[in-house]
């Protein structure tokens, strides 16, 4: 097994060929390239998706070809592929294989093989979900949630072979998942360089560890209700299925339980939310502290805050199920704990702002992004203890300001930070430089355009206009302007959308013609920007590894002679 | 340093630069690997008997006690269950012993009964479904096929980590798989307990 | 710059956009203002915490811009402005919460002498069920369904001849008067929603649901579905309306018990509306409350 404390190269897997190389490659940079590509592949077609969702909610009968069968097809796959297949693949196996061997100073994760592994699985993973959309009665249209009965009963578009191929991709997600993780999580554990201890690890490796953790341990729960309905579906067990009726013909089934499949999926749902924050919170600690010269302020309550709030995120799970039906004296219990979850992340929420209060900001497209981060994210957050205090959210669930509030905090604020993590990591990973004038517009158009297209939505929600709605129809409380507000709300989605094509343009021109990058251009101290070659090469470090005399924030030391001292250098 | 010291470290003071060359005594990737994966199944099995528990109390609560009928135990569920220990006490042999040779023989040993479990699990399905328990009868009868198919994957995933182990002769890894059998030995335990008391 | 007007902007923007648009609660036609309450106070707290946080940033960027020669100050941690921060911040929490338990409590606790009326959903219409003179709704479940008796309801309970049925029609209820709301799904899951009345449960096939509220508005309201349950889910809609005791007793006057559809039901409907009751035996005291 390869523990890659040793000093020397023996113990990696050098690839011959080109496609050892680039293709069955072992090194965690080259596969972390491939989650990233595939992630954000799979991501542009639930993008689409959402686009033909806002042309039915802005339009509604203007496309014959959006009926509500598929309308919730695409609500469905939309949700699932966003949460599951972007963000988590993105964050963990983009970002955490990227940088974790190279901020804690190894040379690849511990187990190279079943890292690559891990990624060809997610990879068909992918290709079994996009199979639901050729299969008869195409995907799924559950909703992400997949809830039984509906979900495998008639009137559920897809609830014959579209929720096979959703629960069979998911499995296998699973399986891919854990490969990733065990190696994140033994690698972080056993394989940092000398003089790096934990505390000296910077927050992006404290956030993707923590999540890789939680995945581990909330994974196994969604696996396992899969299983579980696939057997109901499939094979006439009720685990799931209770007594029904199902248009019109009683089903034999008898005495399962649709609550017992909420618990399971919840039980995984909420820390799998956290798995998406928590990385976005590392990663954009460490942006605003490079880019404002500055340690991150308050370091140590930063990654107690990480660790409680991944621990705290297993207890809070039935706020999803306010109004399920669950007994109704667990609401006391799971609103104290979800408000009680609000305090670490106000914690941090302070800390990023105190960093940048008498810090050296330079306002550059990163640190654009981690500031905006910064704004949706305390909307976001905030709106969440309206959904978590347990009577406020009768109301409110099932309207759009459940669909404005995970929005804000899982499709606005985490995508703005993976936004300035990739310009912000780009000259280490290509070793050139992007087009600044186009990142700008790129972050003023999308900034903006996201707070126009979910802000409104709080104020339907409250209205009462309810989500998963193919359509509002005549319906007395909803006046004239909410089918305007909708009207507007798409238009900026389909401007951002548009918008996005500026962020690829510059990536992929910059990736041929930008010019040659400074190995540190922005002058941080963590080590990731210290190796000899950039981009690194197969075993990251060259002969020796680095050693660690400092933690990843010196910025403006009083006396130093440049505003940042890099982690290798030893203390006078 | 425990960890909680660890965390509480104030990394940016010059105190907190312990000796960079500490001396080794961390455990080997491997059995940091498998403690993570042990982690990890032993939340799903437990996420299962929890689920097993729900349902069958909510059977209970419903007035429906007859949906939930509990399945007899034959010799044979008794037999594997030996044939399984004995596999794990091979492996410990086989963990235990200092010269190669004999801690090839008892893995193999220990390998070749996990085998025998393996097969004697297909035959305890094949009893139960001629003695008319099917999969979607009942609740119990779902449950105990779908523990017993997990416990069967992972017996088979170690059988497969054992043959590479076997074929590599590694005594490390051959040690590692040795705490796997246990693990799922342990697991078996809790299982069969599961299902018997119910 | 740019960025700290933009903020400072999107602020006040918020603001504005929250006193000026069109779009906040209906109307409350319950008793549940406990919860708008909680929720007015949730809504204060976050407002000062989002207008206060993001001013700060705000004024941060434009104080801190980097220009020559400034340069930031180290400070590593500041342990005791920290703690003092979480403090305040539990105070919030707390008061936040206090409010939504309360009303949660009562959400939760069904008054005494509530009446009592059933809901039952299916993909994708809503029917009502009334517990007649004796007050007690018979005992009803899916195995009893047939064209005839669309409810499920027991024929052999006693309980249920004089049970109103309303099946697809509108809801009907007495302004004024406490109600539990009982729910019960004959297929997938569904949830009652009336916005006006702000309270709402889930209906989950296999078990029976409630919530409970006392109209205080006359009027007619729309029923929503919001849970997910197929293609037609956005058209599973129904309505309630809330009248005077008096019109409320003169409708309920108007609407057939299950014993009078027993009574006119065809023998050939009737026989297997019977035979789908000897499935099990059930004791003619067992009814839903």
């Amino acid at each position: 097994m390869a523990t890659t404390l040793a000093d020397d190269l023996r113990p990696l897997h050098h690839p011959h060929s080109w496609v050892t190389k680039y293709v069955w490659s072992q090194d965690h940079k080259v596969i972390a390239i491939q989650y990233s590509v595939t992630a954000i592949a799979i991501g542009l077609v639930a993008l689409v998706l959402s686009a033909l969702m806002r042309l039915q909610l802005g339009f509604p009968g203007v496309f014959p070809a959006i009926q509500p069968d598929n309308y919730l097809q695409f609500v469905s796959m939309h949700g699932m592929i966003m949460v599951v297949y972007l963000l988590t693949a993105l964050l963990l196996g983009g970002f955490g294989n990227y940088l974790i061997p190279l901020m804690i100073g190894a040379r690849d994760m511990v187990f190279p093989f079943v890292n690559m592994l891990s990624y060809w699985l997610y990879l068909l993973s992918v290709i079994v979900l996009v199979a639901g959309f050729f299969v008869p009665g195409g995907p799924t249209g559950a909703g992400w949630t997949l809830y039984p009965p509906q979900a495998i009963s008639e009137g559920t578009p897809g609830h014959q072979w579209g929720i096979a191929t959703m629960l069979v991709s998911l499995a296998i997600f699973v399986a891919a998942f854990t490969m990733g993780g065990l190696n994140y999580v033994t690698t972080v554990l056993q394989a940092r360089t000398k003089g790096m201890t934990l505390m000296r690890m910077p927050l992006s490796v404290w956030g993707i560890f923590t999540a890789s953790v939680m995945g581990l341990l909330a994974f196994p729960a969604l696996f396992v209700a899969a299983i579980m309905m696939l057997f109901d579906h499939f094979a006439g067990t009720s685990f799931f299925m209770p007594t029904m009726q199902s248009m019109g013909a009683v089903t034999s089934t008898e005495g399962g339980s649709p609550l017992l499949f909420q618990h399971l999926f919840w039980f995984f749902g909420h820390p799998e939310v956290y798995i998406v924050a928590l990385p976005a919170f590392g990663i954009v600690s460490d942006l605003i502290s490079v880019h404002a010269r500055r340690n991150i302020f308050g370091y140590r309550m930063m990654v107690w805050a990480i660790v409680i709030i991944g621990a705290l995120s297993f207890i809070v799970w039935a706020h999803h199920m306010y109004v399920s039906g669950m007994n109704p004296y667990f609401g006391f219990f799971f609103a104290t704990s979800t408000l009680i979850i609000a305090i670490p992340t106000a914690i941090k929420v302070y800390n990023w702002l105190l960093t940048l209060w008498r810090g050296d900001i330079h306002l550059r497209v990163p640190m654009l992004f981690a500031i905006a981060f910064i704004f949706t994210f305390i909307h976001g957050g905030l709106s969440g203890l309206f959904l978590g205090n347990v009577s406020v959210d009768v109301p409110l669930s099932d309207t759009f300001f459940v669909v404005a509030h995970f929005h804000m905090v899982m499709g606005v604020s985490p995508v703005l930070v993976i936004f300035g993590a990739i310009y912000h990591w780009y000259p280490k990973i290509t070793g050139r430089m992007w087009n600044e004038t186009l990142g700008k517009i790129h972050f003023w158009i999308t900034f903006l355009g996201v707070y126009a297209i979910f802000l409104p939505m709080h104020y339907l929600g409250i209205l009462g206009v309810p989500r998963r709605y193919y359509a509002l129809g005549e319906t007395a409380f909803i006046p004239q302007s909410v089918h305007m507000a909708n009207e507007w709300i798409s238009i900026a989605a389909l401007v951002v959308f548009a918008a996005q094509s500026l962020f690829f343009i510059n990536m992929i021109w910059s990736l041929f013609r930008g010019p040659k990058a400074d190995p540190n251009p922005w002058g941080a101290a963590s080590l990731e920007w210290q190796t000899p070659q950039t981009p690194p090469a197969h075993g990251n470090w060259g002969p020796k590894l680095p050693v660690v005399y400092r933690w990843a924030y010196d910025y403006s030391v009083p006396g130093a002679p440049r505003d940042f001292i890099p982690q290798t250098e030893p203390r006078a | 340093m425990t960890i909680l010291a660890r965390l509480a470290e104030k990394s940016w003071e010059p105190a907190s630069d312990r000796d960079p060359h500490e001396p080794g005594g961390r455990p080997s990737a491997g059995s940091v690997g498998l403690t993570v994966y042990f982690a990890v199944a032993g939340v799903m099995f437990s996420l299962l008997g929890a689920a097993y528990f729900m349902r069958m109390g909510l059977h209970a609560a419903m007035g429906h006690a007859d949906d939930w009928v509990s399945m007899p135990d034959p010799p044979l569920l008794w037999i594997n269950s030996a044939t399984l220990i004995a596999s794990s006490l091979a492996w410990e042999i086989g963990r235990r012993a200092s010269a190669e040779g004999r801690a090839a023989r008892a893995s193999l040993a220990g390998a070749a009964l996990g085998l025998c479990f393996l097969i004697g699990q297909w035959l305890l399905w094949r009893h139960y479904q001629a003695a008319g328990f099917y999969l979607s009868s009942n609740p119990a009868n779902a449950f105990f096929y779908l523990l017993t198919a997990l416990h069967g994957v992972h017996i088979l995933g170690g059988l497969i980590a054992a043959a590479w182990v076997l074929a590599e002769r590694n005594p490390a890894h051959l040690r590692l798989c040795a705490i796997y059998w246990h693990f799922l030995l342990f697991i078996w335990i809790l299982i069969a307990a599961l299902l018997l008391s119910t | 710059m740019p960025i700290a007007v933009a903020i400072a902007m999107l602020v006040l923007g918020s603001v504005a956009f929250h006193l000026f648009s069109p779009w906040w609660r209906t109307p409350l036609a319950s008793n549940w203002g406990s919860i708008d309450s909680a929720l007015d106070v949730t809504l204060w707290i976050c407002a000062a915490a989002f207008i206060l946080l993001n001013l700060f940033m705000a004024w941060t960027l434009v104080r801190y811009r980097h220009r020559a020669g400034h340069r930031a100050h180290y400070e590593p941690e500041n342990s005791s402005l920290e703690m003092r921060l979480t403090f305040w911040t539990a105070i919030g929490i707390a008061g936040m919460l206090a409010p939504g338990l309360a009303a949660w409590g009562r959400y939760v606790s069904v008054p005494q002498d509530a009446a009592i009326v059933e809901a039952v959903g299916q993909q994708w219409q809503w029917s009502f069920r009334y517990p007649g003179p004796d007050g007690v709704l018979g005992a009803a479940g899916v195995k009893y369904i047939t064209p005839d008796n669309p409810l499920g309801l027991d024929p052999l309970d006693p309980f249920g001849r004089d049970d109103l049925l309303v099946e697809a029609g509108d809801l009907h209820l007495p302004v004024g008067k406490p109600v539990k709301v009982v729910l019960r799904s004959k297929d997938v899951l569904h949830d009652f929603y009336v916005p006006e009345f702000r309270a709402k449960m889930d209906l989950v096939p296999g078990i029976v649901t409630y919530f409970w509220m006392t109209p205080t508005k006359a009027g007619t309201f729309d029923i929503l579905c919001a849970e997910l349950c197929g293609t037609g889910h956005h058209e599973m809609r129904g309505k309630v309306v809330v009248e005077s005791p008096k019109a409320f007793a003169a409708w309920q006057a108007q609407q057939s018990s299950f014993g009078q559809i027993l009574a006119e039901a065809p023998p050939a409907a009737l026989s297997i509306l019977l035979i789908k009751a000897n499935a099990c035996i059930v004791p003619a005291t067992w009814s839903i409350r």
